[in-house]
């Protein structure tokens, strides 16, 4: 048997590396067990994830184990007790989230040890690689890629074959195979999950798409916040070289490419491919003008070709299993399958992928479990700062790129994050222009000094000083934005204001009007009050309030200064007697 | 300047990197970030060496300095806070945290207490959305946080910092 910890970020950060650590601990030096590591399966609302295998089959899952589970754990399977386990056992509801999706980027995550690459090459890998290079031309690479609609997973949805025979036809030895790992929408963190998870998969579908382009370099851009995903990349490229996929007479033909990556220092706009490109070659990111594309000019001003790690996660399947497999998933113009990170206030929050075609409400109710709290959805955010708010009554719209398109947000990277009636709409548009103004390059004026003056208008409505005609205005400054700026930041930057003007106009009128948040969440509207007749002075508010906003004596009603009071809610959380409300 | 040994081993390190990058401007980013590992921030004294040693001008350095936001041009404290302000902490209640971290210590956003203990650092997202709210702490995730457990949080760092100087 095998004990296999998850040891993701997400799972980290809930502690698995203590439990990894408490495990080994607990072992002997000789047992009849191995413990083992992986990255993330994707359900990150059960970390930390333990796994106990019989060779490849999985006898046992357990969930939220803390470090302190270790010493029983050890023992049962030591004895073969897993029956002892059961309480630590996934709930047959929880096993849906995973049961109810179809895997294709995703299919190792949480699987196979990602820095192993024998583990890999046991689930095919590199058998891919092997085939193109040795039975394939690079036309018939990208024919199969035409055939299987693949589209760019970062946002856009360009087809991808279009793009590399771009790059293929475009005169020039020197060319460029770039992919775009600075996966900067907050929110979304399914390509953080991939190259942490099964970077050699990122690797093989590079290689692929090198030899169909003719790139005699490929090169990963990955955000810098991303600390473990390096590392783990770094590991699998020196791996990959040892084995002979990566360098010169690649499995002994032709083909020769080297493989490195470039991280990332904090900046949104270089999610933008020329941007990114801008980046690499040491500036500031500021995005070209286009044409020239980067496929005719890009890195170093040679034939470039970029694309997200979604897209390259597909990529080895798609050569292994045929294009007109991932064809016959999805619908008439969105083909296979994409992968959406599931947050917000969502019960099994999480990575999920699923074929094209599926509508929201199932994503989010069957596979999510619905909201936590029992409280009411409201809606759903996708796509990030470029994307929109879909509300409630349009959950059935299914998962496709025209039909997300009709209602204003876009498939984007695949951020979902849900909320419920608690969440302000205007706060949320206010908080997206928030980031897209601090992060505008500043190269068009629209964008640098148009996201701003938004920014000025939404802060002044949630913050009760909202005047007539503010909507109008807005809706004004997001057309001549759109208008005005170069690139796909700018362009998309509105976005939020404008589905959540269109879709919650009267919540914005709430807040212009009657000075009132409908969600409860705007804190300038808001006041916390403690009523004298229910409190009984037990002194727990005064004495949690992290700004000494409430005083009062032992046994007699409390008071909040509201000069002092930050809103925070401690206070209401901790009242046993229901004393404090918010109006 | 009572440390020169230990500043000429920072700058033997950083010249090693200047030589592994080939003191190429196109590796500029890979560079400082480098710098900023062995100095803790970038001072405007390496902003100059940088330029000198790659062959453009500081403007240029300190352009792609300000404009990334990993770059630092002052010294952070001992623990440095990142909060995440991502959409899925947002909608959890990020917003509140940092108040109640501003209040508890005194500081606003990028800045650092006045015994160099702290700084505080809002994040756009640090990619564990689904343990929302979330912050950093140096090298450490914090996740599902609430008013209490930051403050709590904060305490353990300064008992922390305590026992240190005891010791």
């Amino acid at each position: 048997m095998k004990i296999v910890v998850g040891q993701g970020s997400c799972g980290i950060a809930a502690g698995a590396g203590k439990t990894y650590e408490a495990i080994r601990a607990c072992m002997k030096e000789s047992e009849a067990f191995e413990l083992g590591s992986t990255g993330c399966n994707g359900m990150c609302f059960l970390e930390p994830i333990v796994d106990i295998y019989e060779g490849h089959r999985l006898l046992k899952r357990l969930v939220n184990v803390d470090a302190a589970q270790a010493e029983r754990i050890v023992s049962a399977v030591r004895e073969n007790r897993l029956e002892d386990l059961s309480d630590l056992a996934i709930r047959a509801e929880d096993e849906q989230f995973l049961t109810q999706q179809t895997r294709i980027a995703l299919r190792n995550c949480g699987i196979i040890d990602p820095v192993d690459i024998r583990s890999y090459q046991e689930r095919d890998g590199y058998k891919a690689l092997e085939k193109v290079l040795k039975t394939m031309t690079p036309e018939e690479v990208i024919e199969e890629i035409k055939v299987s609609g693949l589209a760019g997973r970062g946002g856009a949805g360009f087809p991808t074959w279009f793009k590399w025979n771009a790059a293929r036809q475009s005169p020039g030895e020197e060319k460029y195979l770039i992919c775009n790992a600075d996966e900067g929408d907050p929110g979304a963190f399914m390509d953080r999950a991939v190259i942490e998870s099964d970077p050699h998969n990122l690797i093989e579908g590079m290689m692929i798409a090198a030899y169909a382009i003719g790139a005699s370099e490929a090169i990963v851009y990955v955000r810098a916040e991303y600390p473990l995903a390096i590392i783990h990349l770094t590991e699998a490229i020196k791996q990959a070289r040892e084995a002979g996929y990566i360098g010169t007479n690649i499995l002994g033909t032709d083909f020769s490419c080297e493989f490195r990556y470039m991280a990332g220092a904090g900046a949104f706009v270089c999610g933008e491919e020329t941007a990114l490109i801008e980046s690499l070659e040491g500036k500031r990111g500021m995005p070209r003008l286009k044409p020239p594309f980067p496929a005719a000019a890009g890195y170093k001003m040679k034939p470039s070709n970029i694309n997200n790690v979604e897209t390259f996660a597909n990529v080895a399947w798609i050569i292994l299993n045929g294009g007109d497999k991932f064809a016959a998933m999805g619908t008439e113009n969105s083909k296979g399958t994409k992968v959406f990170a599931l947050t917000g206030k969502i019960r099994r929050g999480g990575l999920v992928e699923i074929p094209m075609g599926q509508t929201l409400r199932h994503v989010i109710f069957d596979i999510g479990g619905g909201i936590r709290g029992g409280k009411k959805i409201k809606a759903v955010q996708l796509g990030g700062p470029s994307g929109g708010c879909v509300p409630e009554h349009l959950l059935d719209t299914v998962i496709d790129y025209k039909a997300l398109g009709a209602t204003g947000a876009i498939m984007g990277s695949g951020g979902m994050v849900v909320m419920d009636e608690d969440t302000c709409m205007v706060g949320m548009a206010r908080f997206f222009l928030d980031f897209t103004s601090k992060e505008s390059c500043g190269k068009c004026v629209h964008c640098r000094i148009g996201t701003r003056r938004m920014l000025e208008v939404l802060n002044r409505i949630v913050e009760g000083q909202g005047q007539e005609g503010d909507i109008e205005l807005l809706e004004e400054l997001c057309y001549s934005i759109k208008d005005g700026a170069l690139c796909g930041l700018g362009q998309t930057a509105p976005n939020p204001v404008l589905t959540t003007i269109r879709y919650f106009r009267d919540e914005y009128e709430a807040h212009i009007q009657e000075k009132h948040c409908p969600a409860g969440e705007c804190r300038d509207l808001l006041m916390y009050y403690i009523d004298p007749d229910l409190c009984k002075g037990c002194t727990a508010c005064a004495r949690k309030c992290p700004a000494d906003a409430i005083e009062g004596q032992v046994k007699a009603p409390h008071r909040i200064d509201p000069e002092k009071c930050i809103k925070c809610g401690t206070c209401m959380s901790n009242c046993k007697f229901g004393a404090i409300s918010v109006r | 300047m009572s440390n020169c040994s230990c500043k000429d081993d920072r700058i033997q390190a950083l010249d090693a990197v200047l030589e592994e990058c080939g003191h190429d401007a196109g590796n500029l980013i890979t560079i400082l970030q480098n710098a900023q590992e062995i100095y803790g921030y970038l001072p405007s004294e390496i902003i100059y060496y940088v330029a000198a040693q790659t062959g453009v001008s500081p403007a240029r350095v300190m352009g792609v300095a300000t404009f990334y936001s990993q770059f630092r041009l002052e010294p952070v404290g001992k623990y440095l806070i990142m909060l995440c302000k991502g959409t899925a902490c947002h909608v959890n209640g990020a917003d509140t945290l940092e108040d109640v971290i501003s209040n508890e210590l005194g500081i606003t956003n990028g800045q650092t207490t006045k015994d160099g203990l702290f700084s505080l650092k809002t994040v756009a997202c640090l990619g564990c959305c689904s343990l929302s709210p979330v912050m950093m702490i140096n090298d450490e995730v914090f996740g599902l946080l609430t008013s209490d457990k930051v403050i709590s949080i904060l305490n353990e760092f300064r008992n922390k910092a305590e026992g240190g100087k005891d010791a």
